[in-house]
């Protein structure tokens, strides 16, 4: 099956047409002839490489009531992705060569994104004995990125062996940095609205002080070291410092730690529960800007599904977390494009070019040029709508960005050379 | 007023005053030989309690009780919320049965808020969590003004844990409503990151404080505090931030000493400090029943005087 795209903006550039036939893509340029291949109108949007998320929760095998790989990887088409790194705290936990593996062919069956597992650090992500991790990088799912997600590797000693075991198959540990004991009973960032609202504080010192402790591990062991979510301006501060310095770090942010912050939870709707905790406005400006230097490298969702129960309960019950794959793009318009720290080459650079190279992931994230795997977004700018939880494609409902006003919208997503997502709808 | 009570930053000042007054109108029926008014008679008033507090409880089980409110005790314990039900479901069912208000208190922060999305009937916080007690700081508000008259320009010192107090949140936000000026005593420890955003002031110094106060409420230091290294050991929590009979001498000859309860004699409060004519701990409970009668009223009574036409003498 042949398809030319008419008249796409190139990553914001001058439109052009895309010629994708069979997996690749065969021809960029103006006025291509479309040859017998099926014509997709594309004037006035704009075309991505397509989205790599590093950090998304599918939540199978074990809750399959909030998400399955299936609705899932569906979700992350309809968001314009193509991978997604599915994060290992699922039960059982992804720390076994099988459930990796488990994991990858679901995916594989499903069809609408690559899969690519994420393997547990520690047996069990309970932070004492490394996973086999070897094994898991060496499954049919070549795991590569490792994350006990959901908690912080802790002890200095098992990370320091983590990321210095990984080296010998090119693996990066993804750290999810929160120092445990500052943070026993956690609830919301720490500042005024905690103060105020009578929540257990979770202090910005819990997540630096754990940065800048792997900064300096990874420095000294010369391993990769990811840093998930990064939430506020101190963790930006030590990531600038320790890429000055030459440590192989890498770092992500969320959509939602760049457009909302902490008063979000001043009528305590567990909606805006998640972990890192929502931040203050200064700690939002830190990480934009971190983002468009390129301190920061890239994009991720931390898409976390719940069901309905476990948000509808009081704060300190409810579970953390958001979904996030269906919004990604128009939050990063909102919040980095529509401000002018973006253009629409750096969102390609931030959600797929750089997490696929932190992920390992060949056929991913390569620019849109003859030869590349055909791997698409194409993306409308100018739509306006209200965000609108039961027109998700995911299982849960649980975002916070309901009934806001975001611009932008995902028209068609080609996972090599296969339409997932046409005309806005899920093929 | 709001339709709810939930936190005190819902009173402005007109509101406040007029609970105070209303409070004091109320007061009076407590010297009856009936204490009875029919005021909220076919109402119904939940007591929803998921923590035991039973001093509260019956506070406002006898305010509901003496304006004629039908009053439903609801408390966690061996019912179906020991079974695992959702406060969701909870207040659902209390729906269903009508209820006109529903007072509760819960170990969780924002419980109330939550409440007050699932029912139609007034939401009254008896305590959430670290957050907020609104009835206690009133009754706090109208035990000073009974003893001291207005309460513009007082100087008021809470001395304790702060950080987890909700009767501390509640203190402040009423206070500083009602022109007070408030000073928080506390080990560094207990008290929030950013409470230099609140409208008070702080202080680690007990005994510098102390001349210049008015009232000085102490505050229940809980026993999980005590092995959670916020201080270093009872004894010299005490010794910093107790109040003792020396202590209270320092103190200017009208001021009163009070405590929400219940108190750790020796630890915050020494026994002589309690039992003292400066200390106001007995008449707070009865003045809370006044107090809660007048929240209840306000919030259910519509546009009925408080008092009737004495139906009741």
């Amino acid at each position: 099956m042949s398809y030319l795209i008419k008249g796409a903006r190139v990553l914001g550039g001058e439109a052009a047409d895309i010629l994708v036939r069979d997996e690749g893509i065969a021809a960029v340029g103006a006025g291509l002839d479309a040859g017998g291949a099926e014509v997709v109108e594309a004037g006035g949007l704009i075309a991505l490489p397509g989205l790599v998320d590093l950090h998304t929760h599918l939540r199978e095998p074990g809750r399959e009531d909030a998400e399955t790989v299936g609705s899932g990887t569906r979700s992350a088409a309809m968001g314009g992705f193509t991978a997604v790194h599915a994060m290992a705290n699922t039960d059982p936990v992804a720390d076994t060569a099988g459930v990796v593996e488990q994991v990858w062919r679901l995916g594989r069956e499903a069809g609408y994104c690559d899969v690519q597992p994420v393997g547990a650090v520690t047996r069990g992500i309970a932070g004492e004995q490394l996973a086999e991790l070897g094994a898991m990088a060496d499954s049919a799912a070549r795991v590569r990125v490792f994350s006990d997600d959901g908690h912080c590797v802790s002890d200095a000693v098992i990370m320091r062996r983590a990321l210095e075991y990984v080296k010998a198959f090119d693996g990066v540990v993804a750290q999810h940095a929160q120092e445990p004991r500052l943070t026993e009973g956690a609830q919301m960032n720490e500042g005024e609205m905690s103060a105020a609202l009578g929540l257990r504080g979770w202090p910005a010192v819990a997540e630096e002080a754990i940065i800048a402790r792997d900064v300096l591990l990874a420095q000294h062991v010369g391993s990769r070291l990811h840093v998930c979510h990064v939430s506020t301006a101190g963790s930006v501060e030590i990531i600038r410092w320790a890429k000055s310095k030459g440590c192989p770090v890498t770092a992500e942010v969320t959509p939602h730690h760049l457009l909302l912050t902490d008063d979000r939870c001043g009528g305590y709707d567990p909606i805006f529960k998640v972990n890192p905790p929502l931040r203050t406005g200064d700690d939002v400006a830190a990480l934009r800007h971190a983002l468009a230097d390129g301190t920061i490298d890239c994009v991720a969702t931390d898409h976390a599904p719940h069901p309905v129960e476990a948000k509808e309960t009081e704060w300190a019950e409810a579970a953390m977390g958001m979904i996030g794959l269906e919004t990604a793009l128009p939050v990063v318009q909102e919040a980095m494009v529509e401000t002018g720290l973006l253009d629409w080459a750096g969102v390609a650079d931030r959600m797929s070019y750089k997490p696929a190279r932190i992920g390992r992931l060949s056929g991913q994230g390569r620019p849109l040029e003859a030869g590349s795997p055909a791997n698409i977004t194409l993306y409308d700018p100018s739509a306006r709508r209200a965000v609108d939880p039961s027109a998700m494609t995911s299982k849960s409902r649980n975002t916070p960005f309901a009934g806001l006003e975001l611009p932008g919208r995902v028209v068609a997503t080609f996972l090599r050379g296969r339409p997932t997502v046409l005309e806005g709808k899920l093929q | 007023m709001n339709r709810h009570l939930i936190s005190a930053a819902d009173l402005s000042r007109d509101d406040a005053l007029l609970v105070l007054d209303t409070a004091e109108e109320l007061a009076q029926i407590a010297d009856r030989s009936i204490k009875k008014l029919p005021t909220l008679r076919g109402r119904t008033v939940v007591n929803l309690f998921f923590e035991d507090s039973t001093r509260t409880r019956i506070s406002f089980e006898a305010a509901a009780k003496r304006l004629s409110a039908d009053v439903i005790n609801f408390s966690a314990k061996g019912s179906s919320v020991s079974k695992g039900e959702s406060l969701k479901d909870t207040a659902l069912t209390l729906e269903a049965m009508g209820a006109d208000g529903v007072v509760i208190r819960h170990g969780a922060s924002g419980a109330p808020h939550r409440l007050a999305g699932w029912v139609r009937g007034s939401v009254v916080n008896a305590g959430d969590g670290t957050h907020e007690h609104p009835t206690q700081a009133l009754l706090d508000a109208f035990t000073m003004r009974r003893r001291l008259g207005d309460l513009e320009g007082r100087k008021v010192t809470i001395v304790g844990d702060v950080l987890h107090s909700r009767v501390a949140r509640s203190n402040v936000l009423l206070l500083h409503t009602l022109g007070a000026d408030v000073t928080l005593v506390a080990p560094p420890t207990l008290v929030p990151v950013a409470v230099g955003t609140w409208p008070c002031s702080v202080s680690y110094d007990l005994d510098a404080v102390l001349p210049k106060s008015d009232v000085v409420m102490m505050l229940r230091v809980q026993q999980e505090r005590m092995n959670a290294a916020y201080f270093p050991s009872v004894r010299e929590y005490s010794r910093r931030y107790g109040l003792d009979g020396d202590r209270m001498a320092q103190l200017p000859e009208h001021a009163i000493v009070m405590h929400p309860g219940p108190m750790n004699r020796g630890v915050e409060i020494a026994a002589e400090v309690a039992d003292s004519v400066r200390s106001t701990i007995v008449e707070q409970v009865a003045n809370g029943v006044s107090a809660r009668m007048a929240v209840l009223y306000l919030l259910l009574g519509g546009s009925e005087p408080a008092i009737g036409k004495g139906v009741s003498e």
